[in-house]
């Protein structure tokens, strides 16, 4: 069949609500009788609460409710999808700064700010671990004195840190989750080596900067919860909510408008639960909105320390690698226990590794919650993996391209012992990038060129659903519980259905994201949406032809299998093409009704094997390095979207170019640091991210298309793919450039000009 | 609300339409576009002026509506997204951030028009240089920028009524 509708870039229709102010995020949602809430953060890292005096704030002006852990009583009131350990509200103690300890409620947001202030909360004050070297001392102090019971869910069970057998409760170190993956003889293969290269990179703190801050507004009446969320995952949200208030699933309601910005930060539960509890207290809705701060504050990405080293033969290619991660998690698990495991799977690259060795571990520190952020675990694992790959090409005199052509697995090897192999031509990618790059390089002192390769486990778990509504007029509603953060989804389902149904772009509608109204989505990450959700639509309308052939029959006489799929009816035995509006109208007998056709994915047929598809990061630079400042310029971005048929070429490239964008944020300037329990730059003028003028002058994105995803017309996931492996090239690029190899990002001008004079990274 | 005490009237016209209404000291220019105003286009991120995303245009210049003063207003005329689009007609910037791919979670973008056009309405014919300085003060986290420079410079032709080249 040759497509009329995907494959073209055509104009989304979000786009034209947003260019008009019209567009609906959460933040502009207020419903009549609205209160507002501020949190009052703890001023310590790690200390006892000992007393929190609420007087002087419920005598402010407009204040109807000052909210303490102790007002949670009858609640379950921690959180966490995969360990419960995150506490509404500090339970005892607080263990990082900025941790909500009371929650303000008011008239006003002006009423609750001033009020928060005269909140007084006394601490003592207990020694704490800032640093993962620090919680990994013998006698460190405990972040948590107790270990959590783990979620049972199939996907989780097994990033669980603590046995579900209920052996012990007691925590007796700040590990929050510890992974191993090994094969073969790594030993021997070191023993034999031609060449041994090791390496020790800092991966830092980043924030993703979504630019809406996290917000929610809650109602909580007659039983019901209704929040309205920035939430990437409202499903997963509303697991938490329901075992907070012990209601069930169907009681809670989470819906989710468009959202300025996600990029993994936004996934899981995180100002929910204090909208929530805030409205459980004062029976009207309320709505609390961070700022940068507290957001920074609320969820920021994984540090990484990661040692790596690897073995090869005298003609390049790889004998045996051998990895030690460990996380700095901050005080709460959230999502970096999956992050250590997709850190384990994605730091040793999309190569031929005979044997491997790697042990992980997240630790818990008195610093803000490390979780998701694009690409989670494959950033950090790959500046290590790729950085040592690109010194060990420079130990043995081969170029970058070289080594790691001789390195890549072949379409359908696999990477991860017994999983899904690779669905992706890596050596055709990664040529289609060494071109770009030489056709302008510079090659003169001061430059170097830097490629970098990745291939990550995503699409997440396959557990996905969708509904197509035929309406009597031909229109098409689409409803899917996936949610719209920029990435273009509700444009691409729309031209999955109209492509199906064979009916016009503009007669589909989609509505997303509403666990009451709409069908479960499991989550909107791991770049699954193009390929999971795609099949479920493509799977519902299936479903809603073989309803109306089955209907025709009744109508019209003859078999369904008569009723031949035609563009948006059915052809009957007879010739005319009979429209979905006809067919509905005849059969109820009346100008009404509709047919629901319903698509199921799981772990079945296509997506049985793990992971559903693998994400292809290929990108290359060039940078020039100023020796007299450091600074580093990207002369050249070259990135290859290897997703398999691109169902919008243009909404493609915007999402590789932005992933890009964001991985050379991460090389070049982001860095979260903190001075004593505080962070020295929560805001977005200390903690700066790439700016316009930052962009390199040459930008080449390019599409692979080879068909061979397992999604709708051969499609796999796009949108974190070239932040993966950016960092890393980057590194590499100026370690050509310098001759120094980086050890630690970004790389500031500072940075880099210590390490041209000899001084150690940091001052 | 708090503040209705020490109200202080303000007189504006806000995208053509003449607006009077009594606000707090305090009370910033993006506050009174989006509660009293229900104008909530105007989207705030940073509050420290660095981000771009609460640009609005005040006599004709561009200001950061998070700490400008409501106040401050008063006999001014503020020109927001909601009217950029006159008569139900996309401004040509409008049409051709939505055809460039120019936004992805469209926080920024208002933001972004509005920078734009206080550029294009003092310089017709930027050159890229010219467009990437200008707006070096706004944030995105989505596109890369790149295809917003080239959204800003096709909008330029257009409404010099130079051909558009797709």
């Amino acid at each position: 069949m040759t497509e009329r509708i995907v494959g073209q870039s055509v104009r989304r229709r979000d786009l034209l609500e947003k260019v008009t102010g019209a567009a609906t995020y959460t933040v502009d949602v207020v419903p009549s009788g609205t209160l507002h809430a501020k949190v009052v953060r703890s001023t310590h890292a790690h200390a006892r609460i000992t007393e929190i005096d609420r007087t002087a704030a419920l005598q402010s002006p407009g204040v109807v409710a000052v909210i303490t852990s102790d007002d949670l009583g009858g609640l379950f009131p921690r959180f966490g999808h995969i360990v419960p350990d995150h506490c509404i509200l500090a339970i005892g103690k607080v263990r990082y700064y900025g941790e909500p300890v009371a929650l303000v409620v008011a008239e006003s947001v002006v009423a609750a700010a001033d009020a928060a202030q005269l909140v007084d909360v006394r601490y003592e004050e207990l020694p704490a671990v800032m640093t993962a070297a620090a919680a990994l001392e013998p006698d460190a102090p405990l972040v948590h004195e107790e270990a959590y019971r783990a979620s049972n869910d199939e996907s989780f069970a097994a990033m669980a840190a603590t046995p579900d057998d209920g052996a012990s409760d007691i925590s007796r170190d700040n590990v929050a989750h510890e992974v191993s993956l090994e094969w073969g003889d790594v030993d021997s293969a070191f023993a034999v080596a031609a060449a041994v290269v090791e390496d020790q990179v800092h991966y830092p703190m980043l924030y993703a900067y979504a630019m809406e801050p996290y917000n929610a507004v809650a109602t909580f009446q007659d039983g019901h919860l209704h929040v309205v969320s920035t939430a990437q995952h409202p499903f997963m949200v509303r697991t938490d909510l329901a075992r907070i208030f012990s209601l069930p699933l169907a009681r809670v309601r989470v819906e989710v408008p468009y959202v300025g910005g996600g990029y993994g930060s936004k996934s899981y539960t995180k100002v929910e639960p204090l909208a929530a509890v805030g409205s459980w207290v004062t029976g009207r809705p309320v709505k609390l909105v961070l700022d940068v701060e507290e957001s920074i504050y609320t969820t920021r990405a994984d540090a990484a320390d990661i040692r790596v080293r690897s073995a090869f033969d005298d003609t390049g290619c790889i004998l045996a690698r051998e990895f030690e991660i460990v996380l700095d998690s901050g005080a709460y698990a959230d999502n970096s226990p999956l992050v250590l495991a997709k850190a384990v799977n994605r730091c040793f690259g999309p190569y031929r590794v005979p044997n491997l060795r790697i042990h992980g571990r997240s630790l818990y520190t008195n610093t803000s919650p490390a979780s998701s952020y694009r690409g989670f675990g494959a950033p950090q694992g790959s500046l290590a993996g790729e950085l040592n790959l690109d010194h060990a090409a420079q130990e043995l005199g081969i170029g970058p391209v070289e080594i790691r052509l001789r390195n890549l697995v072949e379409p359908g090897q696999e990477i991860l012992r017994g999983k899904r192999g690779i669905d992706a031509d890596l050596k055709a990618d990664l040529e289609m990038v060494a071109d770009s790059l030489r056709r302008d390089a510079k090659s003169a002192p001061g430059y170097g060129i830097g490629v970098g390769c990745s291939a990550s486990d995503a699409g997440a778990f396959p557990v996905s659903t969708a509904q197509v509504r035929l309406q009597t007029d031909g229109s098409v509603l689409l409803l899917s519980g996936s949610t719209e953060m920029g990435q273009g989804s509700r444009s691409a389902l729309a031209q999955i259905a109209a492509e199906e149904l064979g009916v016009a772009l503009t007669d589909v509608h989609v509505a997303q994201s509403d666990t009451g109204t709409g069908p479960y989505e499991r989550t909107t990450g791991a770049s699954r949406t193009t390929t999971l959700v795609g099949l479920a639509v493509q799977r519902a309308c299936a479903d809603a032809r073989g309803k109306i052939a089955t209907m025709a029959a009744e109508v019209f006489g003859g078999q369904a299998a008569d009723y031949e799929p035609a563009p948006g009816g059915v052809r009957g035995p007879d010739g005319p093409v009979v429209g979905f509006g006809e067919v509905i109208v005849r059969w109820f007998g009346a100008n009404a009704g509709e047919v629901t056709g319903i698509g199921l994915v799981r772990r079945d047929g296509a997506t049985q094997k793990m992971p559903p598809f693998w994400e292809v990061g290929m990108v290359g630079v060039e940078v020039g390095v100023d020796e007299e400042t450091g600074v580093v310029e990207v002369e050249q971005l070259v990135t290859v979207a290897d997703v398999g048929f691109a169902i919008n070429p243009k909404a493609v490239e915007g999402q590789d170019l932005g992933a890009a964008t964001q991985g050379l944020g991460g090389a070049l300037y982001e860095e979260l640091v903190y001075d004593g329990p505080q962070l020295l730059n929560p805001n977005i003028v200390e903690y700066r991210v790439p700016r316009i003028g930052d962009m390199p002058r040459k930008i080449d994105t390019m599409i692979a298309e080879r068909h061979d995803g397992v999604g709708p017309y051969g499609a796999k996931g796009a949108g974190e793919g070239a932040l993966n492996p950016m960092a890393a090239a980057v590194a590499s690029a100026v370690a050509r450039a310098t001759g120094h190899w980086p050890t630690q990002l970004p790389l500031t001008p500072e940075r880099v000009w210590r390490m041209l004079n000899g001084l150690p990274p940091n001052a | 609300m708090t503040g209705q005490q020490y109200g202080i009237d303000v007189t504006a016209e806000v995208n053509g339409v003449e607006v009077t209404r009594s606000v707090s000291p305090r009370h910033t220019l993006a506050q009174f576009l989006r509660d009293d105003l229900g104008l909530t286009g105007t989207k705030v991120s940073c509050e420290l002026q660095v981000c771009g995303a609460c640009s609005v245009l005040v006599d004709g210049a561009p200001v950061s509506a998070c700490t400008y003063l409501a106040a401050d207003i008063d006999g001014r005329t503020v020109e927001t997204v909601e009217g950029l689009a006159a008569g139900g007609e996309l401004h040509p910037l409008q049409r051709s951030f939505v055809d460039n791919f120019a936004l992805q979670c469209g926080f920024c973008t208002p933001g972004f028009l509005m920078m734009a056009k206080s550029l294009l309405d003092r310089n017709p014919d930027p050159t890229e240089e010219e467009v990437r300085e200008y707006l070096d003060g706004n944030i995105c986290r989505c596109t890369g920028y790149r295809p917003i420079v080239e959204a800003v410079l096709e909008a330029a032709r257009e409404m010099r009524q130079e051909p558009v080249n797709d």
